[in-house]
């Protein structure tokens, strides 16, 4: 086939070519932004119209993140934090995913603890992180902890929700068949869930970096939280200001790793 | 009485829910030979959907007993097939493995019945169609798929519920002619719940009106037409069809006013 696609009627070239130019500008604008933003920041922190000390500039930035990968730090820290939230994360899915499904199968269950849920939802959980200290001890465990603490609930509530919202009408069908309830579960109710899951799934990355990050305040020893914590301590703004980036950029890869695992999921259905 | 499939003998119920009782069903009886297609009809939320669920053994009467071949209903049985107002195929199934699902959950998939649904669907043409997902099919497949996943299991009796009454009139005046062909060339019993009399009278050999709810049996017309080959749009087309609707619709009109 030809690149020109030559059965084209002149308004759908007009059109295509319309929805192109309108692309190319979006990402221009995209692009433009963050190079400006960049550019004016240095400029301004060169001409001592912003105190550099106080606001960094990029070009110390990025010369800390050489001393950072010289120094062989830079991918530890990076590794911890990922690890932590990777780890509260997948924790709190499956976790989160089996408490939804328990409370669905016993209506009198989760109507019993309907009341403790809505607390737990509403409480600050970062108030725990004290707790969880004590508890745990200084280390990544009590950082996984408050970032399932954070994300747990959430998902309970969620997942549940579209568990109940599964229609009535799908559940007769199956149960006309003779299905059991482990039976409308299996064949119906997590089957067509998938989607909501993995909504939840979206939700919880961002929490989870949440509660890794509060948690790393809270206690670390390494990791991007402990280093924006330890360079707002000795007034090193190069160091915050970097892990502030970098962290951005890897909770933005996480996310996209979801969203790529929602289209390899859901690739034969529409959503 | 021997040839009698389904017999409901004094059925009646009631839903308790914390707002208070409602009174669905009151002592219906009726019988349903073998082969025959029987329509309920009644006005809407009389409660003919309950009856229907009651005979499939999903519901427990309040009174009274369903028997098919004589043996009383406790739970939903094989001999029973139920088919929706919707199709209800699964997005995240294809057609094949839609049309199996009944047979997957009653651990009935052997060879023998994969073999029997795969003739099913080159019989009703849908087998080029086994391996696409439901959405990509028409209102009419959707629906042949749907009594396909229903007749996969050998039910002997079907339970239509308003099966029709989620698609447009075009739509449902062939699909109905379709399901009515399949239902006879495959010799089952069918009961259909409407709330259509046209339909009613079209499909049946036996219409049953339901008064108000409570449902009870209010009148049993038998339908007989002259037409040598009987379908659905001829029959629409002869001259006692307006009689039958007339008589009909008067008494179920009668009792809306009362």
């Amino acid at each position: 086939m030809s690149k020109l696609e030559p059965n084209l009627s002149p308004e759908r070239r007009a059109y295509l070519k319309k929805v192109k130019l309108v692309n190319t500008a979006t990402w221009v604008v995209r692009i433009s932004i963050l190079v400006l933003f960049f550019t004016i920041w240095e400029i301004a922190a060169n001409l001592k119209l912003i105190d550099s000390f106080i606001t960094s500039q990029p070009s110390r930035m990025v010369r800390t993140l050489v001393n950072l990968y010289n120094s062989g730090d830079l991918f530890r820290h990076i590794g911890v934090t990922c690890l932590e939230t990777v780890a509260g994360f997948i924790i709190g899915t499956i976790l989160g995913t089996l408490i939804a499904v328990m409370l669905w199968w016993s209506k009198f269950v989760s109507h019993a603890l309907e009341p403790y849920l809505v607390v737990l939802n509403s409480l600050p959980k970062v108030a725990l992180g004290p707790i969880f200290i004590i508890w745990i001890g200084a280390g990544p465990a009590a950082i996984i902890v408050m970032a399932l603490a954070i994300s747990l609930i959430v998902t309970i509530l969620e997942v549940l929700n579209g568990f109940l919202r599964t229609d009535e009408d799908q559940i007769k069908l199956v149960e006309t068949f003779g299905a059991n309830r482990l039976q409308v579960f299996t064949k119906v109710v997590f089957p067509s869930n998938i989607p909501a899951m993995i909504n939840a799934l979206k939700v919880n990355v961002g929490l989870s970096w949440v509660g890794v990050i509060t948690g790393e305040f809270l206690v670390s020893k390494a990791g991007l939280g402990y280093l924006i914590v330890y360079g707002g301590q000795v007034f090193q703004l190069d160091l915050v200001m970097t892990s502030v980036i970098i962290l951005a950029i890897a909770a933005a890869l996480m996310y996209q790793g979801v969203v790529w695992l929602q289209k390899r999921l859901t690739g034969g259905q529409a959503t | 009485m021997s040839e009698d499939i389904v017999n409901v003998v004094g059925v009646g119920m009631k839903y308790q829910s914390p707002n208070g009782e409602i009174n669905a069903v009151e002592d219906v009886t009726f019988s349903v030979k073998r082969g025959e297609f029987v329509s309920l009809v009644g006005p809407s939320g009389c409660g003919k959907s309950t009856l229907l669920s009651i005979i499939s053994g999903l519901l427990k009467p309040s009174r009274g007993k369903v028997l098919i071949d004589n043996e009383e209903v406790v739970k939903t049985s094989d001999k029973v097939g139920y088919m929706l107002q919707k199709d209800y195929l699964f997005d995240w199934r294809t057609i094949y493995q839609n049309v199996i699902l009944g047979l997957e959950i009653r651990k009935m998939l052997t060879p023998e019945k994969k073999a029997y649904v795969l003739n099913l669907l080159k019989t009703y043409g849908l087998y080029d169609f086994k391996d696409k997902y439901p959405r990509q099919l028409s209102g009419g497949m959707r629906q042949r798929a749907a009594l396909i996943r229903t007749l996969a299991a050998g039910p002997e009796i079907l339970l239509l519920d308003e099966a029709f009454s989620a698609l447009d009139y075009q739509t449902r005046l062939a699909v109905t002619e379709d399901i009515y062909r399949i239902i006879k060339n495959e010799n089952k019993t069918a009961i259909m719940v409407t709330h259509d009399i046209s339909e009613s009278i079209s499909m049946s050999d036996r219409v049953i009106v339901l008064s108000k709810r409570p449902a009870r049996v209010n009148s049993i017309h038998e339908i007989r037409f002259d037409c040598p080959v009987r379908t659905p749009l001829k029959c629409r087309e002869d001259p006692n069809f307006r009689r039958y609707f007339n008589t009909i619709w008067k008494e179920l009109e009668v009792h809306v006013e009362a």
